[in-house]
């Protein structure tokens, strides 16, 4: 963002005089942005610094007059001068500001009385508030018809009036480059590049253009004749997709969603969107939804009041509670419920059945990360701050495809790195995006991270560029992972991972060089049976470095789900209650006994993995699932369906019909994030408000007030008139949410950890000292992953996910938009396999594993290297997870996503 | 030679991979800084500027795709489709008329087979007439890339083009 960076490269303040104010700014500031930070509006329609788009100057109606110059001046581009005069309202500039609307309007068709953007048009305000009527200008203009490239945007270049928003977007802040002026003259236009199809070009369909589209040239095809702008409702919420934490803005008719769009400048992302966030809604009014509670009879779920469900699942649970103990039984929390659900569903499992087997699907994506922060800096979450990622010297991205699984942090990587400040090293298997823009891409084979990390380490100490002032002074374990290391050099490292050990040395030097050096990590890093080991080799590498606690540093885990921080945060862990308190530590559980006044287990309780292993020996015998789907989501989902088929009772709530739930004895109809209050917690430990903007539909209820009333069935009494009230409570026993009510979150968002009511919230942890005090070193030897390619299953499988769908799809793939730009999954595989296969671009394989095999098509690609393949886990058709190992890091007890065995063959031959 | 060229049949003679990264290798301006010089060197090697050469460009210089094309369609100097590498211009201005430059454009229209604003089907023509080329006391005149050909007459056209295409074979 090049306004930030100037703002921020000045210190020195000062003084102008705009209409006969003296207004102050930091200097090389704007005469447009010092007017409006002054509260005087310069009419503009290309300037929109909200998303951080630069000043261009090209739509000229923010000329001003300035003291001392020959003419009237653009003031988005005019920087001020000290002393400077400046009048921005004069008979004179109104009449060249009337004369660029009206030749604007010479080319523009009067239709406001159909034009769906009237009333939120720029040009339309600007036209009354100058009385522009009609255009002394006009000629004979050529209008083609809009053209629509993909699913969702439309172009109507009869509207368009060239300021360049949609350009600046795309090019600079979102930094796809998808879009340009095209073309010269009348017959200028802005689009793809010419007869170019969208699928071929590099549009990733996010729609920020749309967004920032003053006339509504660029439009959602969706909203088209959905209502007017006066007809719509907002409510500003969180996304409900991965853990970026964007602020949507919902526009609502009739009970139905008409458009998403981001909130300029609001939010941990400024209001920019992804494709995911902006068009993968449907699914909230999807006919499939549940809308009434189900229960099995004779086989068959069949509709059933909420009473009966509710009864029936208390009787049960109660039944099976007194006959084999509250051990046999488990929950599941969900990453995509709300803190306060989560509080409550945890509360529910702890105070009311009695047992710790409480866990949910961050199992799956960042227990390495919660084990191996918390050990090494005493807190298991990112360290530094989205906004902060921009005052990296250096970003080291390792095992996180960010643009396709966090976009819009993917695209803040991206913007650092084409500001020219930083520098990006990217550690992957595949050939991703980020690895076009980075300065060494490190292809390392699946599973051999921590001998990369380490040797990153050893040439670092080799060649005496650690900080050893830091080391000294907050930390501890050194020398036993300095020795730990000794062996790990690069040429080491080099026959491991397959990178060779010059670019490891070069890596390593452009790391340690750095003022300030970030890692950005994701599940490439944490599923892994070696996954707390890769976590720790991070921090070690980071502490190293001496870049934990300062601006522009840290170790940043990306977190995969909307709330799966807040999941984690609010207790639903088998071993921790809200806070991250141990249960085997008596002060902590007595203080949650004496707040829930019951008495509580002391030993901790069964992860997801292991509820399932149970579940399949028949030591657990009810499992109550809220908002998860473990028959997609977890490794070896045939062994998954055998432990939950013979469960004695399984009760899921959820929004839809989930493989999961079509195996339940009751299902319950819950709300979706959209139908109702809370809060989220994003990655960046910012606790954001979630807002209703809908109504459930049918008899569908949110999640926390279905556990509020099973609770009561089961004898133990929770009553609450809101969220709010339930936030209270999270405070009073949540040292880290200690200062977080409702009435703040009403008007900011704030990140943990923020004790008490007074304290701001904390972007940057470990600034002066660790959460644990010292920083510790943990010393990790490389460790092969559990199940490597052999003779008989010749491929390494990777698995995880791509931009246009979510997790088991169940939100995504119940969205048009999403579902016509990404209809089916495909294995990524080599050429050099493929054709040593005989497999072809686009043909049906099967893959087969020692656990399962499923058809799908391949898709011939050198984004992976030669020897591995690639799978999302999105699709039910081809579930990537009846291949996937179930071994488990030892610590985190994560399964190992990322590497399995697998033989592919043409699906004809089998 | 004769008949006339079909935009199908050019596409298909498009440059192979190998001359377009003959073409990038030998560019003397960096597109990161001279974008426009090299969009030059290329259609002066093509003829055009033929959509894999501006992907490759695309890829090696990391300018977005779309900010090349919104280079190439702002300017009338660039061509998008296939044409013939020489480009002839005919000349029409007042002097060359008086003296037979309607017989001097029939006379390169019947040798080469097509018409104004057209290129030869092996993509080694491309015709155009200007209305002066300043040369007036060559006239009738005719231009083939850099080289003046005057005191035409209908005749010494077909000569002319012949030599050209054999030392150039």
């Amino acid at each position: 963002m090049k306004e930030a960076t100037k703002t921020r490269s000045t210190g020195e303040q000062v003084s102008v005089t705009i209409d006969g104010r003296e207004v102050t700014v930091p200097a090389g500031t704007s005469v447009l942005d010092a007017a409006l930070s002054a509260g005087i509006d310069i009419p503009h329609l290309c300037y929109l610094p909200e998303l951080g788009l630069p000043a261009t100057g090209s739509c000229r109606l923010c000329l001003v007059e300035v003291e001392g110059e020959k003419g009237p001046v653009a003031s988005c581009v005019h920087p001020i001068a000290p002393g400077m005069v400046v009048r921005t309202d004069s008979d004179e500039l109104r009449e060249y500001r009337r004369t660029v609307i009206d030749l604007l309007l010479s080319d523009h068709p009067h239709d406001c009385l159909t034009c769906e953007q009237a009333g939120a048009c720029d040009l339309q305000k600007y036209a009354y508030l100058l009385n522009v009527k009609d255009s002394e200008y006009r000629g004979e203009s050529v209008w083609p018809d809009p053209v629509q490239d993909g699913p969702a945007i439309t172009y109507d270049k009869s509207k368009c009036i060239l300021c360049g928003r949609c350009v600046e977007v795309c090019q600079n802040v979102q930094v796809t480059g998808a879009i340009d002026f095209m073309s010269r003259g009348f017959e200028a236009r802005v689009g793809l590049p010419p007869a170019m199809p969208r699928e071929e070009s590099v549009c990733v369909e996010c729609g920020n253009c749309i967004d920032v589209c003053p006339t509504g040239a660029l439009a959602y095809v969706g909203a088209q004749g959905a209502g007017r702008q006066w007809e719509l409702d907002r409510v500003t919420t969180v996304c409900p997709y991965c853990g970026c934490g964007c602020l949507l803005e919902i526009s609502t008719r009739d009970g139905s969603i008409v458009d998403i769009k981001g909130a300029p400048g609001a939010g941990p992302t400024r209001g920019l969107l992804c494709v995911k966030g902006r068009f993968g809604f449907d699914f909230i009014g999807h006919e499939e939804r549940l809308t009434q509670p189900l229960i099995r009879r004779d086989g068959e779920l069949a509709p059933a009041t909420w009473d009966e469900a509710l009864d029936f699942i208390a009787s049960r649970l109660s039944a099976i509670k007194e006959k084999h103990g509250a051990d046999a039984i488990g929950g599941l929390a969900s990453a995509k419920c709300t803190n306060e659900e989560n509080y409550l569903m945890q509360k529910f499992v702890r105070a009311v059945i009695g047992t710790n087997n409480i866990d949910h699907c961050a199992r799956l994506c960042h227990a390495s990360t919660v084990a191996g922060l918390a050990r090494a800096f005493g807190s298991g979450a990112m360290t530094n701050s989205v906004d902060d990622l921009a005052e990296a010297d250096v970003m080291f991205v390792i095992g996180s495809n960010t643009t396709e699984c966090h976009p819009v942090i993917g695209a803040a990587i991206k913007r650092a790195v084409m500001s020219g400040r930083t520098r990006l090293i990217v550690a992957d298997p595949r050939a991703i995006e980020l690895t076009e823009v980075a300065e060494l891409h490190l292809r390392h084979k699946p599973g051999t991270d921590v001998a990369l990390i380490n040797a990153l380490a050893h040439v670092i100490l080799e060649e005496g560029l650690a900080d050893e002032e830091f080391i000294r002074e907050r930390t501890e374990g050194f020398e036993e992972f300095r020795k730990a290391v000794a062996a790990n050099t690069a040429a080491f490292a080099e026959k491991i991972t397959g990178v060779p050990a010059e670019a490891i040395a070069e890596a390593a030097r452009l790391h340690a060089s750095a003022p300030a050096a970030s890692i950005i990590y994701s599940m490439g890093i944490t599923q892994h049976t070696t996954g707390t080991d890769n976590v720790f080799a991070l921090a070690n590498l980071a502490m190293l470095t001496g870049n934990i606690g300062k601006p522009g540093a840290g170790v940043n885990p990306l977190r995969g789900h909307n709330n799966v921080q807040g999941a984690c945060d609010m207790g639903a862990l088998p071993d921790v209650y809200p806070g991250y308190q141990k249960v085997v530590v008596e002060a902590a559980r007595s203080k949650f006994e004496q707040a829930w006044g019951v008495s509580l287990p002391a030993s901790p309780g069964l992860t997801v993995v292991e509820m399932m292993h149970a579940a399949a020996e028949g030591e657990l015998k009810a499992l109550y699932i809220m908002g998860e789907n473990p028959m997609l989501s977890d490794p070896d989902v045939n062994q998954v369906e055998e432990a939950l088929k013979k469960l004695e009772f399984l009760a899921v709530q959820d929004i839809f019909l989930t493989e999961t739930a079509q195996l339940a004895d009751v299902v319950l109809p819950a709300a979706a994030f959209a139908e109702k209050d809370g809060a989220f917690t994003n990655t960046e430990r910012r606790v954001q408000r979630v807002r209703q903007a809908l109504d459930p539909p049918g008899e569908a209820r949110s999640d926390w007030s279905i556990i509020c009333d099973l609770a009561a069935r089961m004898g133990y009494e929770m009553s609450y008139a809101g969220p709010a009230v339930i936030q209270d409570e999270i405070a009073g026993v949540t040292p880290i949410y200690g200062g977080i009510t409702y009435a703040r979150l009403d008007v900011e968002s704030l990140q943990w950890p923020c004790p008490d009511r007074d304290h701001p919230g904390t972007s940057i942890l470990h600034r002066e000292k660790f959460t644990r005090g010292l920083g510790k070193f943990h010393p990790v030897e490389f460790i092969p992953a559990k199940e490597l390619p052999d003779e008989e299953y010749p491929l390494l499988l990777s698995t995880g996910r791509i931009l246009e769908h979510f997790h088991t799809g169940t939100m995504s793939r119940h969205s048009e938009v999403l579902d016509k730009l990404v209809s089916v999954g495909a294995i990524e595989i080599s050429p050099a396999d493929a054709e040593r296969l005989g497999i072809e671009d686009g043909k049906h394989v099967t893959v087969t594993s020692r656990r399962g095999h499923i058809e799908i098509a391949a898709r011939v690609t050198d984004r992976v290297a030669p020897g591995v393949v690639f799978l999302a886990f999105h699709f039910k058709e081809a579930p990537a997870n009846r291949l996937t190992i179930a071994a488990l890091d030892p610590v985190a007890k994560i399964p190992e996503f990322k590497v399995c065995a697998v033989k592919i063959a043409p699906a004809a031959a089998q | 030679m004769a008949e006339n060229a079909t935009p199908d049949r050019l596409v298909s003679q498009g440059p192979s991979e190998d001359d377009v990264v003959a073409a990038l290798d030998s560019l003397d301006a960096r597109p990161e800084t001279n974008l426009i010089g090299a969009l030059q060197e290329v259609q002066d090697r093509f003829g055009y500027l033929p959509s894999p050469a501006l992907e490759a460009m695309s890829e090696r210089s990391g300018i977005p795709l779309s900010r090349i094309y919104g280079v190439v369609t702002f300017y009338a100097q660039f061509y998008t489709e296939p044409r013939g590498r020489h480009t002839i211009l005919c000349c029409r201005g007042t002097a060359c008329h008086v003296k037979g430059a309607g017989r001097v454009l029939e006379a390169v229209e019947r040798e080469l087979g097509i018409e104004e604003g057209e290129s030869t089907p092996d993509l080694m023509f491309y015709l155009e007439t200007v209305a002066c080329l300043g040369t007036c006391f060559l006239a009738p005149v005719i231009m083939i890339d850099n080289e003046y050909f005057g005191m035409l007459t209908p005749q010494k056209v077909a000569a002319i083009l012949q030599n050209f295409r054999a030392e150039r074979q």
